[in-house]
């Protein structure tokens, strides 16, 4: 098993209401970034990713966001460079970059390249869509998101693996002289992970490629309905899927005390929390969604304000009472406690519900998430007891499941049963007993 | 859903079968509907339907004719038409074109003003403005883009019976369509091409009206007012307490200023 740790590196000094009356953490104005502020939590985020080295997790997971007090990696590459030099043993998992967005992917698969290589082959990159709010702080056109990520996803892999110098006259991106001198160290290219909110044109197009698929903290239901989709369509290109094909990034706060872990896991929903990242009308610029995505939005809400999952209940849209919205997102934090969601406690009281987790989805991949406003301190002593106490357990955990990693099994190498049907990753089973 | 009070016919252009609405009769009147699709039958489609025939196609990518994915800015879909409407046997032929629509006909224009009798470009985007901006449809809903396009909602009968009320899941799929195909061909520079200043130089004995409201909201009167300085003898019409829709705000003033201006 591969047990990694992620943070967003949230900017929180913005004050909660600032947020909350926006319905949005992107779109809040950065004249509300203090950069003596940003300086201070930017290196706390990066000693914190190097603490994970000490206590020996297995990787440290990164992603990006811009224009949005939410996430103040907008370029993560750069703190990934960091770390290739400051750690020495964790895996460097980037999930992901947003391909889309890049103007030049050339210039991303040389950046990786050069982090693969001062990390001594310690890169895992992943490639997204990008949220619908990096096309517009991109200036990326959303209409053809789809196609440039196939596009520029195709030129790096090349980029990386096909001798140079050669030519490039796609759709969207031309080369008249590709010949990257800095290539990966891992041949014939570093191994790749696929994060998302479980959309099937995704979860397809991994399984057809064979990239793990990390689901980020998304309904462990549908979660499992997705695993089904990517082993039928492993399937059908030839192989029976496996834990290693399956990650999930778990919300997870533990104190010393109940109490104490309970402080901390409410400050996950500080300003509405991960489903408040931003409007509709940013979440789903034009073109962003398939036309069966956008059928499927249809049929949901007549109303276009108002698509998709989040803390802030419907009705609170139109209100203009801050105190009121607040109430109704932090009501909602037993809810998300019990559907697993958000797990906290001490050592002791999150292991058997991590199991619980584990047992549903049964993945090879697995990482913690940490966020929220919290005091320093109190991150530390999380980071610390899930390092000493808990990452362990799930471990034993993982072993006992047989919930083998993608450096333990190669994703795709695992061959069909003998009639041809694959047989389930995951546990209905489980997911019934909870 | 058919179109009411239009008959629907489907014709191929290349690889495309392209959608058009027909209505009236007489000398044909080519019309390019703009960025949110095509909005309905109004008031003046009938008026001018007396003596005319109104060909209206539903641009690729726009709900009804599929996207062709070889059209990626606004100079191809205006290679598209000229195609169409010389197959059609249609050219030269009148052209009014609204807001996206608009551009539309100015860049055919500009490649070729023969192909045209008299064009009306009614707050046409395809310039940049010389002040303020073409408001960015891309960053709001498709009801709030709406809403920015009329002056007066409430003294608009005919904005609120096509768009009062509660959003259909129809309209909400036709929208996002529809918002979609404009991002393919108009997404940057948005909704103008940065040559069109010059270019529209190439336009000789084209007669041109030109349809402003005073407070357009969406493409400010000052883009028609440089339309007017570059597009030769162009004449430029304005209405007072009207925004970018004047077919529908000021819709009587506005049936008589393109009939008189077409004969």
């Amino acid at each position: 098993m591969h047990i990694m740790w992620f943070t967003e590196r949230a900017y929180h000094h913005v004050p909660e209401e600032e947020v909350l009356k926006r319905r949005s953490f992107f779109g809040v104005p950065n004249t509300f970034f203090d950069a003596s502020k940003g300086a201070v939590l930017l290196n706390q985020y990066l000693d914190e990713k190097i603490y994970t080295d000490e206590l020996g997790f297995d990787g440290v997971m990164l992603n990006e966001h811009h224009g949005t007090p939410f996430c103040m990696g907008a370029v993560m590459d750069v703190e990934a460079a960091v770390l290739a030099r400051a750690t020495k043993r964790v895996k460097i998992v980037l999930l992901g970059n947003p391909i889309p967005t890049v103007a030049n992917p050339l210039r991303l698969a040389e950046e990786l390249a050069m982090i693969d290589l001062i990390s001594g082959g310690r890169l895992v990159p992943g490639w997204v869509r990008g949220a619908g709010s990096e096309q517009l702080a991109n200036n990326a056109n959303p209409a053809y998101n789809r196609e440039y990520f196939d596009e520029a996803h195709d030129l790096i892999i090349a980029a990386w693996t096909r001798p140079g110098p050669f030519r490039w006259e796609g759709k969207h991106f031309h080369y008249r002289f590709v010949n990257p001198w800095v290539l990966p160290l891992q041949k014939p290219h570093p191994p790749m992970w696929i994060p998302g909110l479980i959309s099937p044109e995704t979860v397809k197009w991994c399984a057809a490629h064979k990239y793990p698929y990390v689901a980020l903290a998304t309904m462990l239901g549908p979660t499992l309905e997705m695993w089904e989709m990517y082993t039928a369509e492993a399937a059908r290109h030839g192989y029976q899927a496996g834990p290693e094909n399956f990650g999930y990034l778990q919300p997870i706060f533990v104190h010393e005390t109940e109490e104490q872990a309970d402080a901390l896991g409410k400050n996950f929903l500080f300003g509405g929390g991960f489903a408040n990242f931003a409007r509709p009308e940013w979440m789903f610029p034009p073109g962003y969604n398939s036309k069966e995505a956008t059928r499927r939005l249809a049929s949901l809400y007549s109303n276009p304000n108002l698509p998709g999952k989040t803390l802030i209940p419907q009705h609170l849209h139109s209100m203009k009472d801050i105190a009121a919205i607040k109430k109704a997102v932090y009501d909602n934090y037993d809810n998300a406690k019990e559907s697993l969601q958000i797990i906290t406690g001490t050592p002791k009281s999150v292991i058997p519900k991590l199991r619980k987790v584990l047992e549903v989805l049964r993945p090879g991949i697995f990482s913690f998430w940490l966020d929220g406003p919290a005091p320093q301190a109190d991150r530390m002593t999380c980071l610390k007891l899930l390092g000493t106490e808990v990452m362990p357990a799930v471990r034993e955990i993982g072993k006992e499941l047989g919930l083998t990693d993608p450096f333990e099994v190669a994703p795709g190498s695992r061959p069909l049963p003998a009639t041809g049907r694959p047989d389930r990753v995951g546990s209905p089973a489980a997911l019934q007993a909870l | 859903m058919a179109e009411k009070g239009f008959t629907e016919e489907k014709v191929r252009v290349g690889d495309t079968e392209l959608q058009i609405l027909k209505v009236g009769t007489g000398k044909p009147l080519l019309v390019l509907h703009g960025e949110l699709g095509f909005p309905g039958l109004l008031k003046w489609h009938t008026a001018l339907a007396a003596k005319r025939t109104l060909h209206i196609p539903l641009h690729p990518g726009y709900g009804k004719t599929e996207p062709a994915s070889w059209i990626m800015n606004i100079r191809d879909l205006g290679n598209f038409y000229s195609r169409f409407i010389r197959e059609q046997k249609l050219t030269p032929t009148d052209v009014i074109g609204f807001s996206l629509g608009g551009w539309l006909a100015a860049e055919m224009a500009t490649a070729n003003s023969a192909q045209f009798k008299k064009m009306v470009l009614v707050g046409a985007a395809g310039l940049r403005p010389p002040s303020g901006e073409i408001a960015d449809m891309f960053t709001v809903t498709a009801r709030g883009y709406l809403n920015a396009n009329v002056h007066d909602h409430q003294n608009t009968p005919e904005f609120l019976s096509l768009f009062g009320g509660e959003q259909t899941p129809l309209q909400y799929e036709e929208w996002e369509e529809a918002r979609a195909e404009t991002a393919r061909i108009a997404w940057q520079p948005y909704m103008f091409t940065q040559s069109m200043e010059h270019l529209l130089a190439n336009i000789s004995g084209l007669p041109t009206l030109l349809v402003w409201g005073k407070q357009d909201g969406v493409v400010p009167l000052s883009v028609g007012e440089a339309y007017k300085k570059h597009i030769e003898g162009a004449k430029l019409v304005t209405f007072d307490k009207c925004g970018h829709m004047p077919e529908i705000e000021h819709s009587a003033e506005f049936i008589k200023e393109v009939e008189s201006f077409l004969g």
